[in-house]
């Protein structure tokens, strides 16, 4: 009895949460405002955009998935980037004082900056590359700015590696490669992949400010078109979409990162 | 020639302008096969005497000698169990002694690598549990399993610093028996620490107690001239065993004695001027607090 209450509250309870925003949402678009789509017209101009969701109809015309897909894959690259200079800039940092005395003040200051200032750095740093400009230049920016909390938990998890360990290594004169690869990465791992999953939200935030200003194919790029042809409900729709493929991606993250940390 | 030697070792912490002296020379000498415990109250020093002995420090005076040799750092000749156990968490029990033994032995063939990982895990009483990571041991079982990666690196001598301190009573005596099974068979050079007098004397040849710090140093060596295998339940009736029990504590008792300082406080006292009861009482506003006529009196403290 206890267990279906239970059960009953986890899928119920959220529900309601859902039904209030959606309750606001309606009652919004009948008083206040009223250029913002009801609910129930969202659903019907959006219809076919969900149901045959891999479609293809024009360059901008497709199935919101298959956006979905673009923007998923510009984030991967640009992740995967990330990921690649931020690690090893993290364990530079918690490594040696040297590097993080000189590095250190810079980073700090980068970091604030926001995605909307980064992109048209980055569409200019690739001017010379033609076409693909716009590609390298969001590529850039996500990179740029989901960095950080990957260089930053690196370098608290490789400072928090306890003596203890280091000492093991020592007494077994482990090389410096042995020592970091059986000790230093393995220790530091639940640090990185909590780097790893803010880094993954981070980078999907960008994707869409990316999109809009270059205006590629993609959900942002989709939002921002629909925003100036007036179909103010598919901007609800991307909105939607993004918030659940966000929500399901740091999902994901979070059952890999609890594997690592028993570990 | 002593196996492992100690020669006027001293070492001190913190700034040079308040450098405080944790040991002041030490010196040792241990035969080879020999056991050593080491009795000392915590905060003596023992952990910084041990680290130096495994070259994890080194000392500010003094040198120390494995075979006539300077020990310069830290290696796999000085096999050391930690207190905390220092298992890498990530690796499973076999893994963990394996580690080691891959290090140690790398032209080995793998299939003796294996069996030799394999032995000092049985050695230990391990063998169920070779798959399981330490999170998922007892304390007492993840200080074997320490123990056995001490011992599977063949040391010339094998080092344990409060091994059982963490642990509870019960477990502290099946492990106790265990490492003297051990050490018996296999005659390793050992040096324990401990703040336990009773385990120092049940497992070794000879039992040091080092004084109270700072500057703690070594008192005389005591040897436990008692049968092996020793029984506990008997031991704690022969003469022989209250009699180096008494000498180390009472060397313990006297060193920390010495060591006691005299600290001059002040103290004030309550001392309250009586409250003059004809003057009526204001109602509102200040109200009259007890004058106090303090008194300041110095104290000796003993600490």
């Amino acid at each position: 009895m206890k267990l279906l209450r239970a059960k009953l509250d986890w899928i119920l309870l959220p529900m309601i949460g859902f039904g209030a925003a959606i309750a606001i949402w309606q009652i919004l678009s009948v008083t206040v405002c009223k250029e913002l789509p009801s609910p129930w017209r969202t659903w019907l101009e959006s219809r076919e955009y969900i149901l045959k969701p891999f479609e293809k109809r024009g360059e901008m015309d497709q199935g919101i998935l298959r956006f979905t897909w673009y923007s998923l894959i510009l984030v991967a690259k640009g992740y995967a980037l990330a990921l690649l200079v931020g690690t090893p800039i993290g364990f530079l940092l918690g490594l040696s004082v040297v590097f993080t005395r000189i590095f250190d003040p810079i980073i700090q200051v980068l970091r604030p900056v926001s995605p909307l200032a980064w992109l048209p750095l980055g569409l200019v740093l690739f001017l010379g590359a033609g076409k693909q400009a716009s590609e390298l230049g969001a590529l850039f920016t996500i990179a740029v700015c989901a960095m950080w909390p990957t260089v930053l938990n690196t370098a608290v998890g490789v400072r928090a590696i306890p003596q203890d360990y280091l000492n093991v290594a020592r007494v077994l004169k482990l090389s410096r490669t042995k020592t970091f690869v059986k000790v230093l990465i393995p220790a530091t791992l639940p640090y990185m992949f909590t780097g790893f999953r803010l880094s993954l939200g981070i980078a999907w935030l960008v994707i869409v400010a990316a999109e809009m200003l270059t205006g590629r194919p993609g959900v942002g790029g989709f939002l921002w078109q629909e925003y100036n042809a007036l179909n103010y409900a598919h901007i609800i729709l991307c909105i939607l979409t993004i918030g659940f493929v966000g929500f399901a991606l740091d999902r994901l993250m979070s059952v890999v990162e609890r594997r690592f940390k028993t570990a | 020639m002593a196996h492992l030697e100690l020669k006027a070792v001293s070492k001190g912490f913190g700034d040079p302008s308040q450098r405080t002296e944790v040991l002041h020379d030490i010196n040792l000498e241990i035969k080879e096969g020999e056991f050593v415990a080491i009795v000392g109250f915590s905060g003596a020093g023992k952990t910084t005497l041990i680290s130096m002995i495994a070259g994890l420090t080194k000392p500010d005076a003094g040198s120390v000698l494995l075979r006539g040799k300077p020990v310069t750092g830290p290696g796999p000749d000085r096999g050391i169990v930690f207190q905390n156990y220092s298992l890498l968490p990530w690796l499973t029990v076999y893994e963990n002694v394996a580690l080691a033994v891959d290090q140690c032995f790398p032209d080995w063939d793998p299939a003796r690598r294996q069996a030799h990982t394999e032995r000092y895990i049985a050695m230990v009483n391990l063998t169920p549990a070779k798959t399981k990571r330490p999170s998922e041991l007892s304390g007492g079982m993840r200080q074997r399993v320490s123990v056995a990666r001490a011992l599977a690196m063949e040391p010339e001598v094998l080092l344990m610093d409060e091994p059982l301190g963490a642990l509870d009573a019960l477990t502290r005596a099946t492990l106790q028996d265990e490492f003297a099974r051990i050490c018996q068979e296999t005659r390793k050079t050992v040096v324990l620490i401990t703040n336990d007098p009773d385990e120092g004397i049940y497992l070794s040849d000879r039992i040091i107690p080092l004084s109270a710090g700072p500057g703690a140093t070594l008192g005389p060596s005591i040897e436990v001239n008692l049968e092996r295998p020793r029984d506990r339940k008997a031991l704690n009736h022969l003469s022989r065993f209250k009699e180096i029990r008494r000498e180390v504590i009472e060397y313990l008792v006297a060193s920390n004695r010495k060591k006691r300082v005299e600290v001059s406080r002040a103290l004030v006292l309550p001392d309250i001027e009586p409250e003059d009861l004809s003057v009526p009482r204001a109602t509102f506003g200040a109200r009259k607090h007890p004058i106090r006529r303090s008194e300041i009196k110095r104290e000796n403290v003993e600490i």
